[in-house]
């Protein structure tokens, strides 16, 4: 048989790669290179949204709008919202550490489909760019990122088509990505590496890819009866012409509450690999954890209409989805929990990494209980569309995953360039982020439970003395980027060397050189069969 | 800092065997997860249009009458060419070329009336895409899916292109073939469902 000539094994690669920077900006099927080409793509986007997430936090502090006209305002709310998610949270913590890391732990040379990954990765920049122009040339959508009609159908069409069109082809990208990672985890395999013996962020790109294929087309399925909507003038979501709005938000949610765990698991993941490492002690509970991401996976896609409380959903729906969402917090506790018992009696090294990820737990915690108390409808109905969601999905989307990524960061820098980060711009970093992300985001529970609608640029003069101070944090937050920018640029060029295994860590990444080699080793793939084991004492 | 602690990783040498071992071929796996995501955005669609057919009673005075005799002759050509389609495989592994691309001619054949009849029926219809909300389903649902079946045309004369005497695909191997194979099976099965909830529901 030689039908599997294509598959990746040494001499994959069909082309002379130039061996140098230049890679970087090419074509390049090494799924280090994809998956460094998705941090700094990815990171570029999240400076541009933190740019709009600034503009918008200027012109909340004061109660009239004027700063921004209302309607740059919605289009900035809306392009800040959706490059958030799908360009930045969305292809960090999936396309780039996922393709760094997963064919490591899995002991593999490459991704499965490595044509595939690069096709997924430049799909990105095309939908990118696209709907960032479309705010000066005719204006951008209105809608938020939730894109609700009959909002998106009486808002300016071109801006919401450019919005629809970049989704699809981002959740195109995204859909490839988890296809590819699941053949890799699944397929790819060293031989003899069992399942149970995978690093845990492996396991959460596992139960993330498998949310991303059930949930993702349902979301370009929708969009294209949006679509349909706009162009055509079909009626499908247009009361008017007997259509249902309704439809389109269980439609929605049905993707898009499993896209909220589409950004967390695999943060989830990446603290798994850190703690141990700095903590020096196996990570606790293995077993349970690799439950819990299934059972998060499961629960994820039945707890949509959670969102739709005030939807005029009937009485048995508010209940189930109430019930359920509430389930969620038993497999995200016993997690939380294993972190902690991680850390307990460790040796910590309360490094840069270290501190974004103890940071995460704290943070996250915060955003689950409000999560829990938003799922239940009396509360929800009070809160619901006002700051208290905007502070709940900020203390996860933020106080969780971008903590994850920049801990994520700290920690793997030393293996992607070969040099190490300086510490204390580290710390600095740290302490204007978490001060920053606090007094940015804490304020507006107050704001939420008090009244304040979301998505608007006017407010009730009452309002003004905390929106004023969560602007600050903001501020905070957009010079904390300072230290970090310069770091990583500087550390490059005259960081301390790393070596191979700066944090003496176990998992198969760090047996190699870094940065590594094309082929990952210099000799086989090692098997790692504990990637867990520090300490004297043998894993539990 | 004190010593390393205990390392339980094994960096042991494989065998050359084991580490040229051929992993399987895993492509035709990442066709089923493939196929698994498309078959949500029908699911998607089947689900807004039961949940319309559920709460959203038809306009009063709206048209939307179907024919049941050429939807039912679709489906019957199409369930025929998932066989014939069957048929022209087995004949490729029992190393039969030129039967395996006649009974791939036939299905294309087959696939292209669908097509056709598909066609006649939109042209006959007594309503258009905007009409009311159920013809607007209607086309759409049947639409995306006629976009999958040229699409499962158009693959199905690569292979027979790549099957030919000296081409590609041989007895040895048919992946694009399998391929297309299963893509096509998943088109079908797609359409009796579409048949039973759009048609007969
Ligand atoms: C214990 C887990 C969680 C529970 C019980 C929960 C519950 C909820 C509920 C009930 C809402 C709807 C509030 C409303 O609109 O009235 C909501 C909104 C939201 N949640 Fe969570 N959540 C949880 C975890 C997460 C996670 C892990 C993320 C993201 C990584 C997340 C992101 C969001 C977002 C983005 C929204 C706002 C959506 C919008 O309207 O724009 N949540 N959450
Ligand atoms: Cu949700």
């Amino acid at each position: 048989m030689t039908t599997t000539t294509s598959s990746p094994s040494p001499g994959l690669f069909d082309g002379p790669e130039p061996e140098d920077w230049r890679r970087y900006f090419g074509f390049s099927l090494d799924h280090k290179v994809i998956g460094i080409q998705y941090l700094v793509t990815s990171f570029f986007f999240y400076l541009v949204g933190g740019v709009l997430a600034g503009m918008i936090r200027t012109e909340l502090t004061t109660p009239i709008s004027d700063f921004l006209s209302r309607e740059a305002y919605n289009e900035v709310l809306t392009l800040h919202g959706t490059i958030m998610i799908f360009l930045w949270i969305v292809p960090v913590v999936n396309g780039a550490f996922g393709n760094y890391l997963v064919p490591f732990y899995v002991g593999a040379r490459d991704m499965a489909f490595p044509r595939l990954n690069a096709i997924a990765f430049w799909l990105i920049p095309p939908a990118g760019v696209m709907l960032i122009t479309s705010y000066f040339i005719g204006g951008a959508s209105q809608s938020g990122w939730t894109a609700y009609p009959p909002l998106s159908l009486t808002t300016p069409a071109a801006g919401q088509l450019v919005w629809i069109f970049s989704v699809i082809l981002l959740g195109g990208s995204s859909i490839l990505g988890g296809i590819n990672f699941i053949a890799t985890i699944l397929k790819l395999r060293r031989p003899g590496l069992k399942l149970m013996e995978l690093p845990m962020y492996c396991w959460a790109m596992l139960g993330t890819s498998i949310l991303v294929v059930l949930s993702t087309p349902v979301l370009a399925g929708t969009l294209i009866l949006l679509a349909f909507d706009i162009v055509a003038h079909t009626g499908f979501f247009n009361p008017g012409q007997g259509g249902n709005v309704v439809v389109y938000q269980h439609l929605f949610w049905f993707y898009s509450h499993p896209a909220v765990y589409i950004m967390v698991l695999p943060a989830f993941g990446l603290v798994s690999e850190i703690l141990p490492v700095h903590s020096r002690k196996p990570l606790f509970g293995y077993t349970t954890m690799v439950y819990s991401i299934l059972a998060i996976v499961f629960l994820g896609l039945i707890v949509w209409a959670h969102h739709m409380f005030t939807s005029g959903t009937p009485p048995w729906m508010r209940l189930f989805f109430t019930i359920a969402t509430s389930f969620i917090a038993v497999p995200t506790g016993i997690k939380f929990f294993n972190w902690l018992a991680t850390l307990w009696g460790g040796r910590i090294a309360l490094n840069s990494a270290m501190l974004f990820a103890c940071a995460f737990i704290v943070n996250f915690v915060l955003g689950g209980i409000t999560g829990v108390a938003l799922a239940q409808v009396p509360f929800d109905i009070h809160v619901h569309d006002t700051y208290f969601v905007v502070a709940h999905f900020h203390y996860i989307v933020y106080g969780g995953t971008v903590f994850v990524i920049f801990s994520s960061i700290y920690h793997w820098y030393p293996k992607f360039t070969g040099k190490m980060l300086d510490e204390r711009l580290g710390l600095l970093h740290f302490a204007l982020t978490f001060i920053g992300f606090n007094l940015c985001f804490g304020p507006q529970h107050w704001l939420g439970i008090n009244g304040m609608p979301r998505r608007v640029a006017e407010y009730d003069p009452q309002f003004t003395l905390l929106n004023q101070i969560s602007s600050v944090g903001a501020l905070l937050m957009a010079l904390s980027t300072l230290p970090f920018l310069y770091n990583v640029i500087a550390s490059y060029f005259k960081g301390k060397v790393a070596g191979d295994n700066p944090w003496r860590a176990l998992t198969s990444e760090w047996l190699t050189s870094s940065p590594p080699p094309v082929e990952n080793w210099h000799g086989p793939a090692p098997h790692v069969r504990h990637p867990y084991g520090y300490g004297a004492e043998p894993q539990p | 800092m004190t010593t390393l602690p205990s390392i339980s990783t094994e960096l042991q040498e494989p065998s050359a065997a084991v580490e040229h071992e051929e992993h399987g071929d895993f492509r035709l796996f990442g066709l089923v997860l493939f196929l698994v995501a498309d078959g949500m955005t029908f699911a998607g669609l089947f689900a807004a249009y039961l949940t319309f057919r559920a709460v959203n009673p038809l306009p009063t005075g709206g048209i939307y009458e179907l024919e049941l005799l050429l939807p039912t002759i679709n489906t019957v050509l199409l369930v025929l060419s998932s066989f014939t389609f069957h048929r022209s495989a087995k004949l490729l592994r029992a190393e039969n070329s030129s039967g395996c691309r006649l009974w791939l001619m036939i299905t294309v054949a087959l696939g292209v009336a669908f097509l056709v009849s598909q066609m006649r029926e939109y042209f006959t219809l007594p309503f258009g895409l905007t009409s009311n909300l159920y013809a607007s389903t209607f086309y759409v649902l049947t639409g995306f899916h006629g976009l999958h079946v040229s699409l499962g045309v158009m693959l199905m004369l690569i292979v027979w292109w790549q099957a030919r005497q000296g081409g590609s695909i041989t007895s040895h191997q048919h992946f694009g073939l399998e391929a297309a194979e299963l893509y096509w099976h998943f088109v079908d099965g797609i359409w009796v469902v579409l048949f039973g909830i759009i048609y007969l529901l």
